[in-house]
């Protein structure tokens, strides 16, 4: 009952600063705007399904003559109808609103990931791209810009709807790349833990090589290139959201089933069998399901660092090592995060890739923490 | 309850256990002992599954270890392990808790049996006062009990101890295998390494004397604690005599100069020169047969 109490306060604690944190990013901007007309410039975009509506007709068809058909029509309603400035409800709704839903989601799971990669290799160093995947999406992403012609010619990936071939390419290479790690570090059905983390820095030492060369190759796109590499939530659409958030959001729903396996894999792994757990297939599961959400944000976000490092450690000082607990309040603390350094990256005469601001922010922050509140352990 | 059944087990191409068979009967509390890197470590892992034989089987209860699920087999052993690192610091409950993993499914919620058989695990391990301190600031002793109490929150008929006394004080050991020693008499069967061999004897109702990956000797304490099999297990020379507190075998492992006191006694009887001559060793008075002492004279390496 008590732990119950206690997630619903944090979540509900965090969720809260989500909404003013997010509120407060869209207000501000060259053209500031009053929290107020930002709420109301949401409120406006909302619709919701509010009724069916059954038609019918007679549809000629060759040969069998009139065919009635029944059919049945969703119909939306905006059920708010407040008085904002037509600008404003642009600026709101189509420019900033996607940019800061982008950074709430991305934060979301990159900090999910990292807490579970955390406690997985029982590792403080561990992020959620420790298996590759971050530079297995810049290798894509960064081909994609230097060599558009190439990318283009591979069929598949126009075929994606919503998003770019970059980030489709990106996604593809990401998760290509923790599955080649992965099977790397696996022998007769094991994958011991510190193999996976010495295949990881192995291929992300080789895939960093790779990025390095295209950049060589790279004429007029290198700053594109590095842009992409640093982490950026500028070129933010809703149609990136409407990918990335139910990824995310699955992903986070299966960690969060998996986060009392989480806690008894903390004990080691033999402890962990012994007390009846199937290690090997919780780790694939957990392995895949992290390295899937951190795909989806980094095919969207670029390689945005320290999130999923910081924000699980941050967490863990405050609520404990309970991933129960530490998960979804971890989750919710990198959307706020990630939402407030994002504003912070744009607030400037010229506009930052977030990334440098996660890292120029959370690093001393960080620092800060280890010297004051002994962050040795997990 | 527990058999294995020729057991052999490879570890990075070294053959660790080889054709091991051994019998636990349900009730009784059995100790491995045996010398560094005898396997009896391994032998509990294939026990608890952990290892899975290269040939060989284990059953417990009549089911063979190696096609049980995890979530099955922690239904039926669990096991204390030797050193658990806690990396973390969750409360001691909630390490107990993490016992009842195999009684609960992934959406239940803990039931009142789950929190029952928690607060009886946290009361019989003696560690209840502890519950809400964080596992990392107990004490090495206070940690083994901790251990111990997950593995009784488990409710399995079968408990397996890898080297529980190994890091505790004399008083800590005495009281960790007299709590297993009366959780075997209330009927679970537990399975022991056990480097302390007199402890071994003092509290098993069997012990298993493994070295080199085969079981030398099985058999209850008196019969297996014997001169020549601990000298082929240790590769030492030993004296066991009978303990004068508890009266359960003691055994004595010699350096290469020591003969055993009642020896040179004897010996000193036979060519009539006692040991006043030298006056290296003051004698009780009651000669050999009350003396458990050992002669630690430097030039007495006579054999």
């Amino acid at each position: 009952m008590q732990s119950w109490r206690r997630l619903g306060l944090w979540c509900g604690g965090l969720a809260a600063a989500l909404v003013a944190v997010s509120l407060g990013s869209v207000a501000y901007g060259t053209v500031d705007l009053s929290p107020v007309v930002v709420a109301k410039a949401m409120l406006n975009a909302v619709s919701v399904p509010a009724g069916l509506s059954v038609t019918g007709g007679a549809l000629g068809v060759p040969l069998v003559g009139q065919v009635p058909w029944l059919g049945v029509d969703l119909q939306y309603v905006r059920p708010f109808g407040f008085a904002v400035p037509a600008s404003a409800q642009t600026i709101v709704v189509q420019l900033r609103a996607p940019r800061v839903a982008l950074a709430a989601v991305v934060g979301f799971a990159l900090a999910s990931a990292g807490t579970v990669m955390q406690g997985f290799f029982r590792n403080p160093m561990a992020d959620p791209s420790i298996v590759g995947v971050s530079t297995g999406a810049a290798v894509g992403a960064v081909t994609t810009i230097v060599f558009p012609g190439f990318v283009a010619a591979i069929p598949l990936l126009g075929l994606v709807p919503l998003v770019g071939p970059l980030q489709v390419f990106a996604f593809a290479s990401a998760l290509v790349t923790a599955f080649t790690v992965y099977l790397v570090a696996t022998d007769g059905g094991r994958t011991p833990v510190a193999t996976l983390l010495l295949a990881g820095v192995a291929i992300q030492t080789l895939l960093g090589a790779v990025v390095s060369y295209l950049l060589l190759q790279a004429d007029e796109s290198v700053g594109q290139a590095l842009y992409w590499l640093m982490g950026h939530l500028s070129a933010a659409s809703w149609n990136d959201v409407v990918v990335t958030l139910p990824l995310a959001l699955v992903g986070f729903v299966v960690l969060a089933v998996y986060s009392r396996d989480l806690n008894v894999l903390l004990m080691g792994e033999e402890d962990a069998h012994a007390l009846g757990i199937e290690v090997e297939r919780t780790k694939r599961v957990l392995l895949a399901v992290s390295s899937l959400v951190t795909a989806a944000a980094v095919a969207v976000a670029g390689v945005v660092g320290f999130v999923g490092l910081v924000v699980p450690h941050v967490m863990r000082l405050l609520v404990g090592p309970d991933h129960r607990l530490l998960l979804p309040t971890s989750a919710l603390a990198g959307s706020v995060f990630l939402v407030a350094t994002d504003a912070v990256a744009r607030s400037g005469p010229a506009e930052l890739p977030v990334g440098i601001v996660t890292a120029a922010l959370g690093a001393p922050f960080f620092l800060y923490l280890l010297r004051s509140r002994e962050v040795r352990t997990l | 309850m527990i058999h294995g059944d020729g057991v052999s087990v490879s570890l990075g191409g070294e053959r660790v256990l080889d054709d091991v068979s051994f019998d636990v009967a349900a009730g009784t509390l059995v100790g491995v002992c045996g010398p560094n890197g005898a396997g009896k470590t391994t032998l509990l892992r294939t026990v608890n599954g952990i290892l899975t034989p290269d040939s060989g089987s284990v059953t417990v209860d009549g089911e063979d270890v190696a096609s049980l699920s995890a979530r099955a087999l922690a239904r039926r052993v669990a096991t204390v392990p030797q050193d658990t690192s806690f990396a973390f610091d969750f409360p001691v409950r909630e390490v107990v808790a993490m016992g009842r993993t195999a009684h609960r499914g992934r959406f239940e919620r803990a039931t009142t049996a789950d929190r029952d058989a928690v607060d009886a695990a946290l009361e019989r391990a003696q560690v209840d006062t502890l519950a809400d301190r964080s596992v990392g600031a107990v004490s090495g002793g206070e940690r083994q009990r901790v251990l111990l109490a997950r593995a009784l929150a488990q409710q399995t008929p079968v408990l397996l101890l890898d080297e529980p006394t190994a890091s505790l004080d004399i008083n800590h050991q005495v009281r960790t295998l007299s709590l297993v020693r009366s959780l075997v008499d209330e009927g679970k069967t537990a399975l022991a390494a056990i480097h302390d061999l007199d402890l071994a004897a003092r509290f098993c109702d069997a012990l298993l004397v493994v070295a080199g990956g085969r079981v030398l000797a099985a058999g209850p304490p008196e019969e297996v604690l014997d001169e020549p099999v601990l000298e082929r297990a240790f590769g030492t020379r030993t004296a066991v005599r009978s303990n004068p507190v508890t009266g359960t075998p003691t055994v004595t492992a010699l350096a290469d100069h020591e003969t055993p006191l009642e020896d040179v006694v004897a010996e000193r009887r036979s060519t009539d020169t006692t040991g006043e001559a030298d006056g290296t060793v003051g004698l009780p008075d009651g000669g050999p047969e009350d003396s458990r002492r050992v002669d630690a004279r430097p030039d007495g390496g006579d054999e």
